[in-house]
């Protein structure tokens, strides 16, 4: 049965909601009261989000291998004709539609779902910020961005949503725009994106001339009309023989969307603008920079995984760029003060963690972890807003401690949200976690080691972010120590629930070794299953029971050592972490100034351009107009010079000279102009003289000729 | 009605020569009359250009509207107008900024209002003439026609070193016009002439071109080139454009921008590519140059704006960036580079003239367009911003705005050739981020750093009435351009079929898709 119903026929209006109350507060926001603005803007956001459950319940009702929707609004970018690789003609079409498969379903959930909670959350925290209006108005329109991203059912239109999810970004981060620091690291994030995006649109543009299409499937089209899908094109290209498995072309593809992933999801090298973004406000970190936007690259590759799994290089790159990143961003965690730079380093890492699942080809892994990362990192950004609500818009670590009683659920919460990151069983963290490094340890080992320490150093910094914050005496100056309170309802209901999430949320993935079945997987395994299964996809070995167990024990007990570490540390103080830093100074300077990558980048790559623009600006101003257009000018004058010089003394000084000589010559001749009668008349008689002197000798024909 | 019907264009053509005609005698002392006079003929202009998008239907690929009378028999040339939809859309973007120009002038121009006015609405004339002219000799008339008014509008409305913009401009235009008049001449000798009667007439010079040398052809495609290369401007004939733009008045960088540097991109379409010779080498060598030319422009101006410390300035070299685009996609040679390349040239006439009118708005309020001057803007000027905002979007080519479209069009043209130039070219589209939202951050973030700058007040409704038809139609053309691609396909693919036949002979050769079935559908 295919699926059918109101809401898949209605997924369009998914995104429209929160568009429409974002158009109504950026038009009128001002005029409306916060109540208002509230009701309307978590109401939509509501709205999607019952959509979102109506629809993927609908899906739900079809058979497993028949669950895509899609619909085709309208044509949306039709440039004409194309030529694509191989000399052929398409008519290139963008459409403006969506697809509603499994992938998108968890998406669309987790958007929405974590995104409502977010919104409720805001109404508190944000309760006494100027530009309420305009601050809901942004959230909003990074729900319908980011739920276009998802439910988009080609590239282009995903491009759409992925333009806007990082405006909106930069407008939320530089949210706070009196602040220097806040609109340049709203602008850093957003042209960082864009060397991603330069990547992504060539991707897509290879894509589109070597597949002669960018939507991503055609199933759930009518088949009459002969639409044509990238799934279907790879599958008929590979059987015609005209692409093959480890292709040049497809790597390239894959690497190029690959660039624009590491941007969106800040991987090495394009990762420096998230810590960055932090100077937005907490619910924009807990939304944007954790739980929805930063994941957008994971859900691209994913949702591109027919093309990953037939590039073997490409995904070997995701893997190791996934890992690194994942132990690098961990490191710098290690040593932060600030406690949203600490979640921050920590998104990176577990976005490296999601990468590294897609590199070894567990894509399901991936996108489990996407998941139940969304639910434990927006509540340990929540927390986090909570705590710094409480302590008065502190900070720094080094100036709390001692609020485990004080503010008791969002401590109790907190501890969930750090218990889950670790991969504590049965927290949902454990049961992602678990499968990516098990997925890991088949591909390779070192990919797999490389995560089991970040891992344990992952499990180390969240507890000592934890004990600094919530265990021991309170070190808050006197005035934050008089204010500290629990934050309202509406921000500790949100945190509840995303507390239960991050328990049970893992749960839905319970692997078979446990006596599960993996229905998370089985779930996405549709969508996963790739263009072409024969052609050498990457296949996994069912390891042993034994093998599996051994594992999770291990995972634990790192998980566990890290722990007892940060208790070492942080509760116990049997150690002191100052000696240790003190011990190795270059290490943690390194460590605490993040390797200095900013410095570098500003150096080598910043400064570079900015001097190369006023170079090029002396060198247009100097050379091409100085030189050029002015030397024109000077040369012209030059010449003139030279004409006119020429005009007076050449072609003017002949005809003087003519006039001169004239004038010379006339000096004898008017010798004879005397005036006088008697000088003329003996003048004509000497003439007359002359004249017959001269002739004489024909005077006689000239008379025979009169007569 | 039935003469309008049969002469629109000319009615298009002479209706602000009208009003430039009818402000002559309009006393000098009727103070606001000549502004009045002239937003009435702005908008007139603009409403008698509105049947040619009802009555065009976009399946023509021919030319259209043709009014072709003689004019100067003893040499051949005619009275011959015609557009096609290329040139269509560039006639109602003239029409539509004319309006707005004007519009843009009303508290600006205090001076010599009556000489303003009649020289913007002869400017007007000149530039729909050069978009709806069929023969060369008149073509040429308006081109330079249109010089004039331009040079007076700089040289006496324009700031300090408007004397020295004006002729800088005027002697620029007018080098690469002398020469392009030598090419015209060649044109007009070296074509048959059949019974002894020469002509002008475009198309029918252009088609015997066709049977030219292949040499000949090279000379006057680089005759031709230089006219265009400086109005574009291409790197390196640009640097007229940063003096001009920075020192005429509001509306005429709004103008400089929108439109006349479009009638350089349109000449490449309409004369250049049929000069193309036929030989493949020294076609590619030609191309070639003219597509290294490109990408220069586009990185070099986008990096040289990005350390302006004048806002004008920085706009005018964008310019230079954004036209590199343009002329990218004209010589990718095939339907997308052509398409996006068209659809740019109207975007560029949006956003910039748009982004012209915001320094414009900010220029009016402190007399300066120094970036270090302002700072914190926002929080005066809040409406001020969104709009800013918006259009700094729709500049550097955020999807939903119509940037975007065309630069992905173009892009996806160009890398359908060479994935080099495309990579280049995305370049561009990084440093369009950078240039502009720094920009924007230097002005509008931050908190307010002079006192001149605490209570400006924020836009008035003049000031929106220029803005927000330029904002919905950038949101138009980004969320629904199919409508503007429809009214360009069929020329863009006539002239595709004419100087780049391979394109469709390629598909022509080929085996029916039988083993891609897939896309071969999708080939309705």
């Amino acid at each position: 049965m295919n699926p059918t119903g109101y809401f898949l026929d209605h997924l369009w209006l998914i995104p429209l909601f929160p568009l429409a109350t974002a158009a109504l507060m950026l038009f009128f926001g001002k005029r409306l009261p916060k109540i208002g603005v509230s009701v309307l803007c978590v109401g939509s956001v509501g709205l999607s989000f019952i959509y979102g459950v109506g629809a993927v319940s609908q899906l739900l009702a079809a058979d497993p291998e028949r669950r895509v929707a899609q619909q085709i609004l309208f044509e949306w970018l039709t440039p004409g004709a194309m030529q694509i690789s191989g000399g052929h003609l398409v008519r290139f079409v963008a459409d403006w539609g969506f697809l509603l498969d499994p992938l998108s379903a968890v998406m669309v959930l987790v958007v929405t779902g974590v995104g409502f909670l977010i919104h409720v959350y805001s109404v508190g925290y944000m309760g006494h910020e100027g530009g309420y209006y305009r601050f809901f108005g942004y959230m909003n329109l990074f729900m319908f961005a980011m739920l276009t991203l998802v439910l988009a059912n080609n590239l282009l239109l995903m491009f759409v949503g992925w333009e806007g999810v990082g405006l909106c970004s930069y407008l939320l981060i530089g949210f706070y725009f009196l602040k220097k620091s806040a609109s340049d690291a709203g602008k850093k994030a957003f042209i960082v994106n864009r060397i991603g995006d330069a990547g992504f649109l060539l991707g897509l543009l290879l894509t589109a001339v070597t597949l002669g299409t960018i939507r991503f499937t055609a199933a759930g089209l009518p088949e009459s009309a002969g639409y044509s899908g990238i799934l279907q094109s790879l599958e008929s290209a590979v059987h015609a023989g005209t692409l093959a498995y480890g292709a040049p072309v497809l790597t390239a593809i894959a690497l190029l969307l690959f660039v624009g992933a590491a941007g969106k999801s800040a991987q090495i090298p394009l990762y420096v603008w998230l810590p960055d973004a932090m100077e937005g406000p907490t619910p924009v970190s807990a939304l944007i920079h954790a739980a929805t936007m930063v994941t957008a690259g994971v859900y691209m590759v994913v949702r591109m995984s027919a093309v990953y799994q037939l590039a073997p290089f490409a995904l070997d790159v995701v893997a190791v760029i996934g890992a690194v990143t994942a132990v690098f961003a961990a490191s710098m965690a290690l040593v932060q003060n600030d406690i949203k730079k600490i979640l921050a380093y920590s998104t990176i890492s577990q976005l490296g963690y999601m990468f590294l699942a897609l590199g070894v080809g567990a894509f399901a892994a991936g996108i489990f972890h996407l998941m139940t990362h969304a639910f434990f990192k927006a509540l340990l950004f929540l927390g986090a807003g909570s705590v710094i609500h409480a302590m008065s818009g502190e900070q720094d670590l080094r100036k709390m401690g001692g609020l485990w009683n004080k503010i008791p659920t969002t401590a109790r919460t907190f501890l969930i949200a750090t218990l889950a990151i670790s991969g504590v069983f049965p927290f949902a963290g454990f049961f992602s976690k678990d499968e990516i490094l098990g997925r890991a340890i088949d591909r390779y080992f070192f990919l797999w080691l490389i995560g089991f320490i970040t891992a344990g150093m992952t499990a180390f910094y969240m507890f000592r972010l934890f004990f600094l914050a919530f265990s021991g005496y309170s070190r808050a100056d006197e005035h934050a120590e008089k204010h500290v309170h629990e934050s309202p309802p509406s921000m500790t209901v949100p945190l509840m629930i995303l507390a239960g999430l991050s328990i049970v949320g893992g749960w839905i993935g319970w692997p078979g070794s446990l006596g599960g079945e993996n229905r998370f997987e089985r779930f996405l395994e549709p969508v996963l299953a790739g263009a072409v299964t024969e052609t050498g996809a990457v296949k996994f070995a069912h390891h042993g029971l034994a093998k599996e167990y051994f594992l999770m024990v291990l995972s634990l007990a790192i998980a566990g050592a890290g722990i007892w570490l940060a208790y070492q540390f942080y509760r116990t103080k049997r150690i002191a972490p100052e000696l240790v830093a003190a011990k190795w100074p270059r290490v943690y300077d390194l460590l605490l100034y993040k390797y200095y990558v900013d410095e570098l980048y500003d150096k080598l790559v910043v400064n570079r351009v900015k001097d190369l623009g006023t170079w090029l600006g002396v060198f247009d101003a100097k050379v091409i107009d100085g030189l050029g257009v002015d030397g024109t000018g000077w040369l012209m004058r030059y010449a003139s010079k030279i004409s006119m010089w020429w005009d007076k003394w050449v072609i003017d000084g002949l005809l003087n000279l003519v006039a001169k000589l004239t004038q010379l010559f006339s000096y004898p001749v008017r010798l004879l102009q005397t005036g006088k009668f008697s000088n003329y008349a003996m003048l004509i008689l000497v003439g007359l003289a002359v004249l017959l002197a001269y002739y004489g000798r024909h005077m006689h024909t000239l008379l025979r000729a009169v007569h | 009605m039935d003469f309008f019907a049969h002469h629109l264009l000319s009615v298009i053509l002479y209706t602000p020569l009208v009003g430039a005609l009818l402000l002559l005698f309009v006393p000098r002392e009727s103070e606001g009359a000549h502004r009045v006079v002239g937003n009435l003929f702005g908008v007139l202009g603009f409403l008698v250009s509105l049947p040619l998008l009802r009555w065009f239907k976009p399946g023509w690929s021919g030319f259209a509207f043709e009014e072709n009378t003689a004019w100067i028999p003893s040499i051949g040339a005619r009275y011959h107008l015609g557009v096609d939809g290329i040139s269509l859309l560039l006639v109602m973007l003239t029409t539509f900024l004319g309006m707005i120009a004007i519009l843009s002038s009303w508290s600006a121009i205090k001076q010599r209002q009556k000489e303003y006015y009649i020289l913007l609405l002869l400017l007007q004339t000149g530039m729909i003439g050069v978009f709806v002219s069929l023969d060369f000799f008149l073509f040429y008339v308006f081109w330079e026609v249109m010089l004039v008014p331009m040079y007076f509008l700089i040289g006496v409305w324009g700031s300090d070193r408007r004397l020295y913009a004006a002729i800088k401009f005027f002697l620029y235009t007018l080098a690469g016009s002398v020469v392009m008049l030598l090419a015209i001449l060649a044109l007009y000798f070296y074509a048959p002439a059949a019974d002894g009667t020469r002509t002008f007439d475009v198309p029918t010079l252009l088609a015997a071109a066709q049977t030219f040398s292949d040499p000949l052809k090279v000379w006057l495609f680089w005759g031709f080139f230089f006219a265009f290369a400086i109005k574009v401007p291409m790197f390196p004939f640009h640097t007229w454009l940063p003096d001009a733009h920075t020192e005429a008045p509001t509306a005429g960088s709004v103008i400089l921008a929108g439109v006349l540097l479009k009638m350089g991109t349109y000449g490449f379409i309409r004369f250049s590519l049929p000069l193309l010779p036929a030989d493949a080498a020294m076609r590619a060598k030609i191309i070639h140059i003219v597509i290294v030319l490109s990408l220069i422009g586009i990185i070099y101006g986008a990096i040289v704006s990005l350390m302006q410390k004048d806002m004008k300035r920085l706009i005018a070299y964008s310019s230079v960036s954004h036209l590199g685009f343009c002329t990218l996609g004209i010589f990718a040679l095939n339907p997308n580079g052509l398409a996006g390349s068209v659809l740019q040239q109207i975007n560029h006439g949006i956003s910039t003239g748009a982004l012209f009118l915001i320094v414009g708005v900010l220029y009016e309020r402190r007399h300066t367009r120094l970036i270090s001057e302002f700072g914190g803007l926002a929080t005066p000027m809040p409406n001020f911003a969104a709009i800013y905002l918006i259009i700094s979007l729709s500049s550097l080519g955020m999807p939903l705005l119509n940037g975007f479209i065309g630069e992905f069009t173009i892009l996806q043209g160009a890398f359908q050739v060479s994935k080099a130039w495309a990579a280049w070219g995305s370049l561009g589209v990084v440093l369009g981020a950078a240039y502009l939202l720094w920009l924007y951050q230097r002005v509008m973030f931050g908190p307010v750093t002079q006192f001149a700058n605490e209570e400006l007040p924020d836009l008035n409704l003049r000031e929106y009435a220029t803005l927000v038809p330029l904002v919905i139609l950038a949101f138009w053309i980004g969320i629904y351009p199919k409508p503007f691609f429809a009214y360009i396909e069929r020329p863009v693919q006539r002239i595709v079929e004419q100087v780049n036949p391979r394109f469709y002979q390629a598909e022509r050769t080929q085996a029916p898709t039988a083993e891609i079935p897939a896309v071969a559908a999708e080939t309705k």
